[in-house]
């Protein structure tokens, strides 16, 4: 692809939050490695989908990228500029350019304000996009898009299930047409028969408008429908990176395997048969991740050389797309829906 | 284990010929400004020991509100319960006294909920808000109240819990305040235990490492569990069987090989058909077309009739009773035949 197509284009980020002690005198004292030295670009029209465990980065990651938190170090370009440089208007206008469909639909909305009122308020920021006559209309046009009841515009949070209160989010991510959304677990708390529709109307304004995704989600099997290059976070890095069929076909790291082995298959036939890889234990904690290969302290391949020495993201022999392994190896582990 | 109930509380083991938990035709209203929302509208289930039932459905069906009302938890107006039964081995405990109520919730009836952070209480460490448990329905000293929050926390495998029992929640990832949760809910060993959506925040990893852990709890005391879920790959993995709801009514209740096999309902139906799958990458998933119903004014006759590809005349007119398909299966559709036969 031209790099013109290139929408967004990340280098070596890093974010880091400082752990702090004593209550009247702070004393930083170490680091939580959220984001650490990821590197992608996404292209006009592109889905990546981003997956891993949690904690392991994928929202200060996309906090990142919204420019909601600064980078520690590195750097995020929008169409060639980068957000951590620009002041003023042009922030605003590529802030209006980049988009957040929130993870939490408990606590993403103000539960003092209606619904018009939630997804209209991108406009009060950015008024040309919706003149003030306008606004209702195009509120009640985005609730019927996302699957909602456009009378229930004068609605508060809580009169809704949590599922619904998740389509409140999605209406207002898409209220100002960006080029580039993130979605940051956009359909998991919604069911299936509502996840189809918020997922074939991502696609159906992705053609429409040429959109870009960062898609986050753990169903691995919609982000597989949806996305078009996939990246595995563990502990605040990628660790593979390549097509979908890569990934899900092919994946070469071990984390990776384990991954989609754990995923449930929808359907109960031969289910005492089949084989998990069972990760024991929680990732370790991000401000003192382990050194050399971050995934050795659950890796069931792990060599003395894991301990000491970091696998790089990098194309391995025998395999054809990007994984940071020492000893990387595709391996078809289970085909998932 | 000794239990101090009044003695219109069933006695654990109970009679042989009680399910452990029967819901029966339940209605659930919410009488708001807006006007009455009717959450449940006759839900009936069953729960027996060491089973796992399975309640999928759309989003603001009423699972959670059933879920509640078992609990004892509703808030009381607005919601309003005009009609049904929730027997508990064979007492029903909507005629109970609060009192009474209160020795089965927490203890014989644990309930895990939808939102772990929202539920764990901020300001005190993990261990106190385990042990508490034990001080209050068991009048257990702190100490030992400690150790036994200690001994859930290492159950539920949390690693180093003797070092992490004085955490607060947030120091815990998302999926470790899961399981905490779940500690709290086992604590004293009840006979039923409704999990509502226990792993839809948390990634695969650690949602196969909390089912897993469900069903050796389940195993181990032969508690009958209840699992709100809509991911039907869980579904798919754990469930006995399965009660499908829609617009607070179950639509289906089946075996969970059969439903998989054939569905009877053309909402369970188009539930499965949207199921992302590989071979059909690039096309537009199947999605139920339509809104949700709106509760304050359902549709009239099955309320799925107007999403429903099915749909006959008598469809608009005729509210569909569960029909008895065969042992332990119903579908609340007229032409469940046809459905069942894939016909269309
Ligand atoms: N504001 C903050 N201050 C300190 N630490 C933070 C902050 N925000 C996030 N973290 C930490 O950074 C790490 C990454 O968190 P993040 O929310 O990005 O994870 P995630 O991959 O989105 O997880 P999940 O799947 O649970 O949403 C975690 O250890 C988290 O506790
Ligand atoms: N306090 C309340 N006042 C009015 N309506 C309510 C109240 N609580 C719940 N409801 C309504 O009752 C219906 C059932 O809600 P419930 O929480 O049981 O749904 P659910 O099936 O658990 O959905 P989800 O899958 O989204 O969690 C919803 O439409 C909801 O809006
Ligand atoms: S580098 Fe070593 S520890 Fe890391 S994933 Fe590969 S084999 Fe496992
Ligand atoms: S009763 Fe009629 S409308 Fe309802 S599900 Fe069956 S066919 Fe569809
Ligand atoms: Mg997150
Ligand atoms: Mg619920």
């Amino acid at each position: 692809m031209a790099s013109s197509d290139r929408i967004l284009e990340v280098r070596d980020l890093v974010k880091h939050f400082p752990l702090n002690q004593g209550i009247l005198f702070k004393r930083q004292i170490g680091a939580i490695k959220a984001v650490d030295g990821v590197s992608f670009d996404l292209h006009r029209g592109e889905t990546l989908g981003i997956v891993g465990e949690s904690g392991c980065g994928k929202s200060t990651l996309a906090k990142v990228l919204m420019a909601l938190e600064r980078p520690t170090s590195g750097s995020v370009k929008i169409n060639g500029r980068d957000i951590g440089r620009a002041k003023g208007a042009e922030l605003k206008r590529m802030r209006r350019n980049i988009q957040m469909v929130m993870q939490d639909p408990y606590t993403s909305l103000n539960p003092r304000m209606t619904v018009g009122d939630i997804v209209g308020e991108p406009y009060e920021i950015h008024t040309e996009v919706a003149p003030k006559g306008d606004r209702r209309k195009k509120v009640q046009d985005l609730l019927e898009v996302v699957g909602l009841n456009p009378d229930h515009i004068n609605r508060y949070p809580h009169q809704f299930s949590g599922g619904q209160r998740q389509r409140i989010g999605i209406a207002r991510g898409l209220a100002l047409q960006p080029e580039i959304i993130v979605c940051d677990e956009p359909v998991s708390a919604l069911d299936v028969s509502i996840q189809a529709q918020v997922i074939n109307l991502l696609e159906r304004l992705q053609n429409e408008f040429h959109l870009a995704y960062i898609f986050i989600a753990h169903d691995l099997s919609v982000v597989r429908h949806i996305s078009d290059r996939v990246g595995v976070m563990y502990l605040g890095k990628f660790v593979e990176l390549g097509k979908d069929t890569e990934i899900y076909d092919k994946p070469a790291h071990p984390y990776t395997q384990a991954l989609l082995s754990a995923v449930p298959v929808p359907d109960p036939e031969g289910r005492e048969q089949r084989e998990r890889i069972i990760l024991q234990g929680d990732p370790p904690s991000p401000a003192n991740p382990p050194s050399g290969c971050r995934f050795r302290t659950r890796c069931w391949k792990a060599q003395e050389i894991c301990a000491e020495e970091e696998p790089l993201l990098q194309i391995r022999p025998g395999t054809g797309h990007e994984s940071a392994c020492h000893f990387a190896e595709t391996h078809d582990v289970v085909h998932i829906g | 284990m000794k239990r101090t109930s009044p003695d219109v509380l069933p006695a654990e083991g109970g009679h042989g010929d009680h399910p452990l938990l029967a819901v029966d035709n339940l209605h659930v209203e919410f009488r708001t400004r807006a006007g009455v929302v009717r959450a449940v509208n006759g839900v009936s289930y069953t729960v027996n020991p060491g089973e796992t039932l399975a309640v999928l459905g759309e989003s603001g069906s009423g699972k959670s509100v059933t879920a509640q009302a078992i609990m004892g938890i509703l808030d009381m107006p607005p919601a309003v319960i005009p009609k049904g039964e929730i027997r508990f081995r064979g007492t029903d405990l909507l005629k109970l006294s609060e009192e009474a109520r209160t020795q089965v919730r927490g203890q014989r009836i644990a309930m895990i909920f939808q939102d772990a952070l929202s539920a764990l209480n901020p300001v005190f460490t993990v261990g106190w808000q385990i042990s508490e448990m034990f001080r209050v329905h068991r009048g257990m000293s702190k100490s030992d109240g400690m150790k036994k929050a200690v001994e859930l926390m290492d159950r539920v495998r949390i690693p180093a819990a003797r070092q992490r029992v004085n955490d607060y929640p947030h120091q815990f990832s998302g999926g470790m305040r899961q399981r905490i949760m779940i500690a709290m809910s086992i604590a004293l060993d009840p006979e039923v235990l409704i999990a509502d959506e226990p792993t839809t925040a948390l990634d695969v990893t650690v949602q196969a490492q909390i089912m897993e852990l469900l069903a050796d709890l389940q195993r181990e005391s032969q508690m009958g569990l209840i699992l709100i879920t809509h991911d039907l790959g869980v579904v798919a993995d754990v469930a006995d069987k399965i009660a499908v709801m829609y617009a607070g009514r179950i639509v289906e209740n089946a075996p969970v090989h059969d439903i998989y096999r054939a569905p009877a309902h053309p909402y369970t139906k188009g539930l499965l058909e949207s199921i992302p799958r590989v071979d059909l990458k690039g096309q537009d998933l199947y999605a139920i077309k339509g809104l949700p119903p709106n509760l304050l004014e359902l549709p009239t006759g099955c309320a799925f009739h107007p999403r429903c590809p099915y749909r006959q005349d008598n469809c608009v007119t005729d509210s569909p009773p569960l029909y008895q398909i065969s042992g332990w299966r119903g579908s609340a559709c007229h032409y469940w035949r046809e459905v069942l036969d894939g016909e269309q």
